[in-house]
């Protein structure tokens, strides 16, 4: 019976899949997908010289530019962009103290939102350290994400970030030359880091836009490569951790493997 | 790891081949190559454990919230409040002078658990009673706190549970409970504000 | 069963003695695991990957277990609570990453397992219903590791649940009250949660026991062996215990390392980052694709784009995604060559280079944008796919000349076996 109907079956599948693949074939021929703007402009991200402290196998945060990122998210993107799965505490990874923690949470612009249990009112009370950072509410145009997980959120987060920030420009002649119907919408603002080339948010760094306590020039790329680093250490605040656990793992490990391997070798000895 | 079981290899299965005293050398090597592969793999499976154990653990918001402060400036004499403290009810209490005198009167030795009041505050803030809501018998919250709440034969607290009964200094005088109400660590951050621990 | 030479339990301890009375469990696991189970002495590094299927499913169980007891089955909180367990959680972010590339290390080890069988045919007589229910297995964890990678509920949760369970909606009059019930719904949301995070639990347990009827299955006729040729003789056997407890001590190692890799160095790299943005019913991502282990069977569900007959062309792409799968049930009634290893078996080895190439060329299209190069590419992959399975091992067993088999194992291992010098 498997025998009678198995190739039966197996021929329909095949007759079935070759009709699709003939139609879909000359289809292609007949009318070929054009190619769009996007898949011509689009950039991939790029790293900021000289290169993220925190990447590779023995990668590190460097807290100096942790703070600084943070300074600029606080200053700058927390305008419209929450970053909910942070908490104040947290912050004392990036080497503030005790008491500058819980200064920084009773100074946060947005307070947080309680309810009053006798009248059912919202009031509001100043942030404490163990609260996560207020949620930001944007009634403008466009929803700006989260920024707690960000540069999990998007491949090669920490450089997309950077490159998003530094990458507004004009959009090229040679693009609305051969895409006309792609030209910017008004209100939107063309960056070619962008999956769609055009985004809601205007460019949010200028030269100097912030003054770093440490005497850093803020140029834009400067403040936009601090704010990643800072964004890649709230998507993975355990990163240091993980990897330095790894490197004890991995050497534990090589050494129960090394040890394992000479004495299956010892067993097996008998029956080579 | 699923090789604990080497360390026999040589037992069950005695290799009749070696022979002679230079051989014995090896034998010795290859035990303590066998020996070194297991203890490996049972100290790997018990560093395992660490994470699976430990991740049970207060976890980092919930240590966060392991002090409170309060602000004490709005509680009258004769007035209490129920504040949370990790989780659980901390009774805040401003004494009369009355039930001051009342908690003095009581002679020490006469008390199943013996304090006074002065032993459960802090020096100057003797009208200042801070312990914890929870009944040291099994756990239940006492009434007393609360506005028109019934303070029990003693003017403290009386738990509903099973009938134990503090006195104006929380120190339990009937009923089953063991000791006093627990007065938690706490200090005064300033004269209207207490953090408790 | 066993072989007539298969070491008997002797407990020495008195202790053991009367535990070997009341309850033999010890002897159970001496004859299942220990000295008391003869297999063939020249079982290469493939056959190491059972046992560490059986080590990925106990870690993913561990694991599971343990976020469990953090995770909240709540659309509204569910994405918070991981978050929770990768920030504030002991130990939670390590523990997290390792269920989720545990679920890879998993297919990755199952994968090559049921590919090793493809090879040696390890699914022909007597060992038929040990491959039925390894194949069991696979559909399980494919229903398991689904219904997981739905629980944190990201973008990828989201659109994952939508889609597959947007499968039986194609079954024709029931498929979309079919929907709806799976669902609890009209879309994911609360109630098809709670009831993923439910099955999520409970079928690695069901997997176990499967699992053990796997393993019991196995040990009626005895492992196989890359000859294919039968146990013979108690000289072409060692037993498991040392020997193949040594082995699989440092292939577990090997495989440690691997793991312990991509764990604390590269834990996202086969996630995908959409899933790291909380779900909304309201916008697709622009790409969509499952985790990397069901990518052969999403490209042959891709491959289907014109109705064929009077089928639509989104009932066949689920017939044949389905399909893929259950054809392998036929397997040891379709490939009806008396010789079971492909080192044997020349023609049918080519065939199988091809199958690994052609699955792999599928999982490429089924992870890529559903462009029209892909489409085209795998739609050719897909045809030979059934056409290997249904059509191409039936034709290659009765037409092939196998070389010539060793007369035994240890002949095979030795160059000379003094069984066969009489015969000789």
């Amino acid at each position: 019976m498997v025998r009678l109907f198995g190739p039966l079956v197996g021929l329909f599948f095949a007759v079935a899949l070759l009709w699709s693949f003939g139609v879909g074939a000359i289809q292609a021929i007949r009318e070929p997908e054009p190619t769009t703007a996007v898949q011509e402009f689009h950039l991939a991200p790029k790293e900021p010289e000289p290169g993220f402290s925190f990447n590779g196998p023995f990668g590190k945060f460097n807290q100096a530019q942790l703070q600084r990122g943070f300074q600029v998210y606080k200053e700058v993107c927390s305008n419209c962009h929450s970053l909910h799965f942070v908490a104040f505490r947290d912050l004392a990874a990036l080497g503030y103290t005790e008491a500058e923690v819980k200064a920084i949470a009773k100074e946060w612009g947005t307070k947080a939102k309680v309810q009053d249990p006798k009248t059912g009112d919202e009031t509001e009370r100043d942030n404490v350290p163990a609260d996560h950072f207020p949620k930001v509410y944007y009634a403008g145009t466009g929803n700006p994400p989260d920024l707690s997980l960000v540069t999990k959120a998007r491949h090669e987060g920490p450089e997309y970030v950077y490159s998003l920030l530094t990458g507004y420009q004009e959009q090229p002649a040679e693009l609305l030359k051969k895409y006309p119907d792609a030209k910017t919408p008004d209100g939107l603002y063309y960056n070619p880091y962008f999956a769609n080339l055009n985004i809601a948010m205007p460019a949010p760094l200028a030269d100097d836009q912030v003054t770093y306590g440490d005497g850093t020039k803020a140029t834009k790329e400067q403040m936009a490569a601090d704010v990643a680093a800072f964004l890649t250490w709230t998507a993975e605040p355990k990163m240091e951790k993980r990897k330095q656990t790894g490197w004890a793992v991995l050497g534990f490990l090589l050494a129960a493997t090394a040890l394992a391997y000479l004495a299956k070798r010892n067993v097996w000895s008998k029956v080579h | 790891m699923a090789d604990e079981a080497i360390v026999n290899a040589s037992g069950t299965d005695s290799p009749a081949v070696h022979d002679g005293a230079g051989v014995d050398e090896g034998v010795r090597r290859r035990d303590f190559i066998n020996i070194a592969a297991v203890s490996f793999a049972g100290v790997g499976g018990l560093a395992v454990l660490v994470p699976l154990v430990s991740q049970m653990a207060p976890s980092a918001d919930v240590l966060a919230e392991s002090s409170t402060e309060i602000d004490i400036s709005q509680i009258a004499p004769g007035q209490a409040i129920k504040a949370v403290f990790r989780k659980q009810p901390v009774f805040v209490r401003n004494l009369t002078p009355v039930e001051i005198g009342e908690a003095d009167k009581v002679p020490t030795s006469s008390l199943r658990d013996p304090q006074t009041l002065e032993e459960r505050t802090k020096a100057g803030k003797k009208n200042w009673l801070i312990t914890m809501g929870v009944c040291t018998h099994l756990g239940c919250v006492p009434l007393g706190a609360g506005e028109g709440e019934v303070k029990g034969e003693f003017g403290g607290y009386f738990c509903p549970c099973h009938g134990s009964v503090y006195d104006t200094a929380a120190r339990i005088r009937k009923g089953p409970a063991p000791k006093n109400l627990e007065v938690p660590p706490y200090e005064f951050t300033s004269d209207t504000v207490v953090k408790i621990g | 069963m066993s072989f007539p030479w298969a070491k008997e339990y002797k407990p020495s301890h008195p202790l053991m003695q009367w535990l070997d009375e009341k309850l033999p469990l010890p002897r159970f696991v001496y004859n299942a695991v220990g000295a008391g189970y003869p297999v063939p002495r020249n079982l290469n590094y493939f056959w190491n990957f059972g046992i560490l299927a059986g080590v990925c499913l106990m870690l993913q169980i561990v694991t599971g277990v343990v976020l469990a007891m953090h995770y909240a089955a709540n659309s509204g909180v569910a994405f918070d609570s991981v978050e929770h367990i990768m920030r504030d959680v002991n130990w939670g972010w390590m523990l997290r990453y390792a269920h989720a590339n545990g679920a890879s290390a998993f297919f990755v080890v199952v994968y090559i397992h049921i590919f090793r069988g493809f090879f040696f045919s390890s699914y022909k007589a007597p060992r038929e219903m040990i491959w039925l229910l390894g194949v069991t297995i696979f559909l399980l964890m494919m229903a398991t590791a689904f219904m997981g990678y739905v629980l944190p509920w990201g973008q990828m949760s989201f659109w994952g649940a939508k889609v597959i369970t947007g499968l039986f909606s194609a079954i024709p009059v029931v498929g979309e009250p079919l929907q709806q019930w799976l669902l609890g719904g009209f879309a994911p949301d609360n109630a098809a949660l709670n009831r993923f995070f439910s099955l999520h639990f409970l079928l690695p347990f069901v997997i176990l026991g499967v699992v053990i009827l796997h393993i019991w299955a196995l040990h009626i006729p005895g492992s196989s062996n890359p000859t294919g040729v039968e146990v013979k003789t108690e000289s072409d056997t060692v037993p498991f215990h040392p020997y193949y407890t040594a082995k699989d001590g440092f292939g577990l190692g090997v495989f440690a390392i691997l793991y312990c890799t991509m764990l604390f160095f590269l834990p996202n790299a086969l996630g995908h980052p959409d899933n790291y943005i909380q779900a909304n019913p309201l916008s697709t991502p622009a790409h969509i694709v499952p985790e990397w282990y069901f990518w052969p069977f999403y490209a042959i569900l891709r491959a289907f784009t014109a109705d064929f007959l009077f089928i639509p062309a989104k009932l066949m792409g689920v017939l044949a995604m389905f399909s893929a799968i259950l054809v392998w049930f036929f397997l040891p009634w379709l490939d009806t060559s008396p010789v079971r290893s492909g080192h044997y078996r020349p023609l049918f080895r080519k065939f199988f280079y091809l199958l690994v190439i052609d699955v792999l060329v599928l999982g490429y299209c089924g992870g890529s944008p559903a462009e029209t190069k892909y489409v085209l590419i795998s739609q050719i992959a897909a045809t030979y796919y059934f056409l290997h399975f249904l059509v191409i091992l039936p034709i290659v067993a009765s037409i092939e000349k196998p070389a010539p088999l060793p007369f035994s194992i240890t002949e095979a291992v030795l160059g000379k076996d003094d069984q066969t010098a009489p015969a000789a």
